[in-house]
């Protein structure tokens, strides 16, 4: 245990210094919310508002908030860097400046550019606009997104995971100098690493050639299934239910797999032998995209949609003790709403789990197709 | 509206798939119970194939 | 399409850059020397194995041999008891045979002996007897001589006796 020991110290640590780095951010929100109830979740279209924005990236890390006597919106967590590359270059400023505003009432002024933050994005205002005009579908008119390379809580998330993933592997390889069967929480470990190897690697890639594509894999399932769990832990984070992570995560299996294929992987999907020569360019045609965009399509959509929905169902079930408050009471209601929630939660933890070993299996398999070699008939 | 005809289609093609694999899937096993590991494996990527077909239906129907 | 506007490309970027250098640091410090070592060990445990095989099989080649070695001993020594045996036979066979044969000549000489005594106790009672009848001759010859009465008896004694003889 004392891996595990040290690595929650490390992490308690790690963000004890970015909280004081930070300065404790616990701050007020104005007046013009667009709750005018001091940000309390009670209907149908805040609670559905309420799951959007969780479902979202955020550049603050908000641990909780609650509404204080006066009426007034607190917030318990620590704000994180917003780093922009506007029109005028680089722009980085703390996201406690946004005052936790998300709908482009708060303007941050920098290098005599305005950003506003609608809806979890960032934007840069116009020359001449002095605040963000929106049309009817709430869209902002005077105002265009910037690149944003900020800090958000779902880059926090994957620097935790990192760190996580990393000390505890170097850890287990460091006992391994010392000793041939690790202790403590290696013996965890080494068992998961096994089972990479020896059910996804192994019999989708071959025996000959799963060595060099195990980093990848196992760096992958890993990834993964921490940053799932993470997802179910009360911090909120929602990492892999960010598209641009699952759209990084499968295109780094297309470019392994594109640049490992086999000269027969090559010859069979461009000119496939067995077949009429007319055929031979619509069936090239077919492969590619099956290739290059549907199986990335799939890997990328899949992990993406269950986690989107894993997070919002579990969310709609907690929200059950609101909505169904009138007709059961409080008691009944949290009652009914606590046993759904635990039950989809402990089905979540199963599929934080499978759609890891989905995703690197899926992987092992693409590329156990394009390094295979085959026996000419 | 016609979203949500849409999702449901969807749903039941999906599940359709599922039951199929799954009851196909149990067949296999209960004719060869030592193949289980096997078929279990191919089931639950084919399960994971159609799943993408069907989330993707339902975030380009969207 | 919502997604696709919910798509941060700085996210993405950061990711990318995360990731990958996520990558290279675990497959450096972590995945290589786990792999070795898994693998090492996999190898240790499967020579091992095939050690135990070999010593097993060598063992079990002592244990014949062994018990080949016992078996023969066994068998020479049997052997040897048999001889010993014969042997013991032979002599006390051959010791009756040489005691039967000096007995029978001591018993033959023993006889001879015996016959020759014999012979001469006969001579020398022969000789006694003549002797004695040439005494008693002699004394009846003197008697006679003197009285006709009594040579008479006496030889009508004498008669009596052989007649009685």
């Amino acid at each position: 245990m004392k891996i595990a020991q040290k690595s929650i110290k490390f992490l308690a640590l790690a963000l004890l210094v970015l909280i004081s780095a930070t300065s404790f951010a616990s701050s007020t929100d104005k007046k013009h919310d667009t709750q005018n109830d001091g940000g309390r979740v009670n209907s149908k279209e805040e609670i559905s508002d309420y799951i959007k924005h969780h479902l979202a990236d955020s550049h603050d890390f908000t641990l909780f908030s609650y509404s204080n006597d006066a009426g007034e919106r607190k917030h318990f967590g620590f704000s994180l860097p917003v780093i922009l590359w506007s029109s005028k270059g680089l722009v980085a400023f703390m996201s406690s400046e946004f005052h936790h505003n998300d709908d482009g009432h708060v303007l941050v002024d920098r290098k005599g550019l305005k950003f506003a933050k609608i809806h979890s994005k960032i934007f840069e205002l116009d020359a001449n606009a002095s605040t963000v005009s929106f049309d009817e579908t709430h869209h902002a008119t005077n105002a265009h997104k910037v690149l944003d390379f900020s800090i958000t809580k779902s880059v926090v998330g994957i620097l935790i995971a990192g760190f996580l993933i990393f000390f505890g592997f170097t850890k287990l390889a460091k006992q391994y100098k010392t000793r041939d069967i690790p202790k403590g929480f290696g013996r965890v470990l080494e068992p998961l690493v096994l089972y990479v190897r020896d059910e996804i690697a192994k019999p989708n890639i071959g025996e000959k050639k799963y060595r060099k594509f195990m980093p990848y894999l196992l760096t992958v399932f890993f990834f993964i299934w921490i940053l799932n769990l993470m997802g179910l832990t009360p911090l909120g984070f929602n990492v892999t239910g960010q598209i641009a992570v699952t759209v990084c995560l499968a295109l780094i299996t297309l470019v392994v797999y594109i640049t490992n294929g086999s000269k027969d992987f090559w010859a069979h999907t461009l000119w496939m032998p067995g077949v009429p020569k007319l055929l031979r360019p619509i069936l090239a045609v077919l492969e590619l995209a099956g290739f290059l965009l549907i199986k990335p399509f799939s890997l990328l959509v899949r992990l993406f949609a269950n986690i989107t929905a894993g997070h919002s169902v579990v969310m709609g079930i907690a929200a059950l003790m609101i909505l169904l408050k009138s007709q059961f009471g409080t008691v009944g209601a949290t009652g009914i709403s606590f046993f759904l929630t635990l039950f989809l939660t402990v089905i979540e933890l199963l599929v934080a789990f499978l759609q890891a070993f989905i995703f690197t299996m899926l992987s092992a398999l693409f590329i156990g197709m394009a390094v295979e070699e085959h026996e000419h008939h | 509206m016609y979203n949500l005809i849409g999702a449901g289609l969807i749903v039941i093609g999906g599940g359709i798939g599922l039951g199929q694999i799954g009851g196909k899937a149990m067949e296999g096993i209960a004719r060869q119970p030592e193949a289980a590991g096997k078929i279990q494996t191919a089931m639950i990527i084919i399960g994971a194939l159609l799943e993408g077909l069907a989330f993707g239906a339902l975030l380009l129907g969207k | 399409m919502d997604i696709f506007n919910d798509f941060s490309i700085g996210l993405f970027a950061l990711q990318l850059v995360i990731l990958i250098v996520l990558l290279i640091l675990l497959a450096k410090f972590a995945w290589k020397p786990i792999l070795n070592s898994l693998e090492e060990r996999e190898s240790g445990i499967e020579s091992a194995l095939s050690e135990a095989e070999n010593a097993r099989k060598e063992m079990q080649n002592l244990q014949a041999d062994n018990a080949k070695l016992i078996k023969e001993a066994r068998e020479e020594r049997d052997a040897m008891m048999k001889e010993a045996r014969a042997i013991q036979d032979k002599m006390i066979a051959d010791a009756k045979e040489d005691a039967k044969e000096v007995t029978a000549s001591l018993i033959a000489k023993a006889q001879a002996s015996i016959q020759q005594e014999k012979q001469a106790a006969l001579a020398e009672i022969k000789k006694n007897v003549a002797e004695l009848s040439i005494g008693i001759a002699e004394s009846v010859i003197k008697k006679e001589l003197s009285n006709k009465k009594d040579q008479l008896d006496l030889v009508e004694g004498i008669l009596k006796d052989v007649t009685l003889n």
